[in-house]
């Protein structure tokens, strides 16, 4: 066992992919000796060489289209994105050629990559720098879209992204870099599409991803105090997304609330609403609610940000005013 | 420019395989006209020199890139005739049966890597196979055609520097037939020679061949491909062409004027190689024979297109993932 922050848990996640395959390879800006801008790659060009991980210039549509070119090649590359915002002059490669060209060719090529990203807020980097995607890739078909939250799944989601056939959005939460945790020793291997439940509870059901993780279990402990007692899904992976488990477990508490970084409108809750709305609707003992960030860019100021991305204290007030109202 | 790298049977192929893309073509749009062919598409009608003579210089696992002009360039990589006239009409013998249509013909086992059809967007993946091919030591060469109007795309810019900072294996080849789309090229790019005239800003050789010189071409291709092959890192050429029709099935390309248009038929590939082979001889009834077996190719392939079928809801939720479905939830 070894505490590990999330950001030391990304550069062992993918030097253990990269011991076990030589045509894994890494590309994208200052992520060679210098670590990367978050230091999640802290170590890989020491152990690697400059060959498998390789600074680029910033060229966002040149990292992904070379990524996008050796995996039809035959390589398993994994390209970052420094902050998900800048997907925007890039998002043509991810969207009309990485995630369409497989369908579009029947079959004939396939794109085992994986696009790592620095996403969401908290930093008060201002809103170019701060915004949630996960709901633009998750749009897309073709694109498989993994978003951990804490460093043992970010290890092993890691190796499933980069051991899976196609093309995987893997976004890293800003917010998460240093949180730390004790994870074994040894090769760690997850699955993509497998929620997990973190809480058990039985008044309702709060569905979540990433950085709103944390601040959910800590919203569940305060509930708790109220007497209401909350179950939490860490859903993981929303492409491909763990219906069942999702459906199971709001339908033992009669009760669903997303909490979601992105902003409001077609966010990743909205889908996950209407799974629930059509699948569950008569299980359901109170309306669905979804906790987002507001339909607005985010501001840098720390007050203005804060009051922006869903809060533990925020958490509790809307769940406990739906729970008791 | 020296043509002595080519003997008389070597030119026969590089005429016959430009016969093979001007009379495709041809029957493409007029299949188009009795409305096999759906949507839109793109033809190469004037421009078969460059895809003959850099198709000819490839060794067969050499990747190209082509774009949604992209027929000539797939079917000089030896692709069957039949599967590109049943994608163009949306059959199950299609390339890609039927899923990708004109402006996306792929055949990975022909080392054709797709054709795009966002301007650009294809440089940067052609550089990826590139580094691919260099890190596996494979001692393959991605070529990657595009137009004239590609030139002014970031990614465009993006591709080159990248290719020359890493030093990749891969022949940028700029189609320059003068218009983009519906807009004369030089009106719009801030240099006379639109690929040629950046090539230095990447530290690359600037390089223009007459692309309607089917062996000019070959030999231009051939050193830049060598040089790639080699380690020396990537090439830009840019290739002077017309196309003779429209930008597409719906543009009558009424904008060129009538004296441009007749300069440029002057120039036709084809009859100019025509009469450059007999003057090095070739026979008539040699050079005929050839134009009449890929009319006869190209009825036999029309013939099978119209034959195969239309495609069936089983291969609507087909292939979206690596194992063949396109379930995204449980």
């Amino acid at each position: 066992m070894a505490q590990l922050t999330f950001r030391e848990a990304i550069a062992r996640g993918i030097a253990q992919e990269m011991r076990r395959d030589e045509s894994v390879l890494m590309i994208g800006e200052d992520i060679g000796a210098a670590g990367g801008v978050f230091k999640g790659t802290v170590g890989l060009f020491e152990e690697f060489g400059g060959i498998r991980v390789r600074d680029t210039p910033i060229s966002e549509q040149a990292i992904l289209g070379a990524a996008m070119g050796a995996a039809m090649t035959g390589l398993r590359p994994i390209a970052e994105i420094m902050f998900s915002d800048f997907f925007a002059v890039c998002w043509d490669i991810v969207v009309n050629e990485i995630a369409k060209s497989r369908y579009m060719t029947n079959g004939q090529m396939t794109f085992p990559l994986v696009i790592r990203s620095g996403n969401g807020g908290g930093l008060r980097f201002g809103a170019q720098h701060s915004q949630s995607v996960e709901n633009w890739a998750m749009q897309v078909p073709g694109l498989k879209v993994v978003v951990p939250s804490n460093a043992l799944d970010v290890i092993g989601l890691m190796a499933a992204a980069v051991r899976d056939p196609d093309p995987v959005i893997f976004l890293e939460a800003k917010a998460l870099y240093a949180t730390k945790m004790e994870v074994p020793d040894g090769e760690i291997v997850d699955t993509l599409g497998s929620a997990k439940v973190v809480r058990k509870g039985s008044s309702a059901t709060i569905v979540t991803i990433g950085a709103m993780v944390p601040r959910s279990l800590a919203a569940a402990e305060e509930l708790a105090a109220q007497g209401i007692d909350c179950t939490v899904v860490d859903v993981r992976s929303l492409i491909p997304l763990d219906t069942q488990t999702i459906l199971r477990e709001v339908s033992a508490t009669g009760r669903l609330f997303t909490v979601e970084e992105n902003p409001r409108v077609l966010g990743w809750g909205a889908e996950i609403s209407s799974i629930v709305a059509e699948e569950l609707f008569y299980d359901l003992d109170g309306p669905i609610v979804r906790i987002t960030t507001p339909h607005i860019p985010l501001p840098a100021a720390d007050a203005l940000e804060d009051m922006a991305i869903p809060s533990v204290s925020r958490i509790v007030e809307e769940i406990s005013r739906s729970m008791n109202g | 420019m020296t043509i002595s790298s080519l003997d008389l049977d070597a030119k026969l192929g590089l005429y016959r395989s430009q016969v093979e893309l001007r009379q495709f073509e041809k029957r493409a749009y007029d299949l188009f006209l009795e409305n096999y062919v759906k949507g839109t598409s793109h033809l190469s009608l004037g421009q078969e020199a460059i895809a003959a003579g850099f198709a000819a210089a490839m060794r067969e696992d050499d990747y190209t890139f082509a774009t949604y002009r992209g027929h000539a360039h797939t079917l000089a990589r030896g692709v069957p005739m039949t599967g590109v006239l049943a994608e163009l009409m949306g059959r199950t013998n299609g390339l890609m049966a039927g899923k990708g249509g004109s402006m996306h013909l792929t055949s990975v086992e022909h080392g054709v890597m797709g054709s795009y059809a966002i301007i650009g967007a294809h440089l940067p993946i052609a550089c990826g196979a590139a580094w691919s091919a260099q890190y596996r030591g494979s001692g393959q060469v991605a070529v990657c055609f595009f137009g004239d109007g590609t030139t002014n795309i970031g990614a465009f810019h993006e591709a080159l520097n990248f290719a020359a900072i890493w030093k990749l294996p891969v022949v940028f080849v700029c189609e320059n037939n003068l218009w983009m789309e519906y807009t004369r090229t030089s009106e719009i790019t801030a240099v006379e020679h639109p690929a040629a005239d950046r090539a230095s800003a990447y530290g690359l050789e600037s390089i223009i061949v007459d692309g309607n010189d089917v062996d000019a071409v070959f030999e231009v291709a051939k050193k830049a491909i060598d040089r790639a092959r080699a380690g020396e890192g990537p090439s830009m050429i840019e290739a002077k062409t017309y196309r003779q029709a429209g930008h597409s099935r719906a543009d009558p390309g009424k904008y060129r004027p009538d004296e441009e248009v007749a300069e440029w038929l002057a120039k036709d590939p084809i009859p100019m190689y025509h009469a450059r082979l007999l003057a090095e001889g070739a026979t008539e009834a040699q050079l005929s024979e050839i134009d009449r077996a890929v009319a006869a190719m190209v009825d036999l392939a029309t013939e099978e297109a119209k034959a195969g079928e239309t495609p069936g809801a089983d291969l609507l939720m087909k292939d979206v993932w690596a194992d063949g479905g396109s379930a995204w939830r449980n």
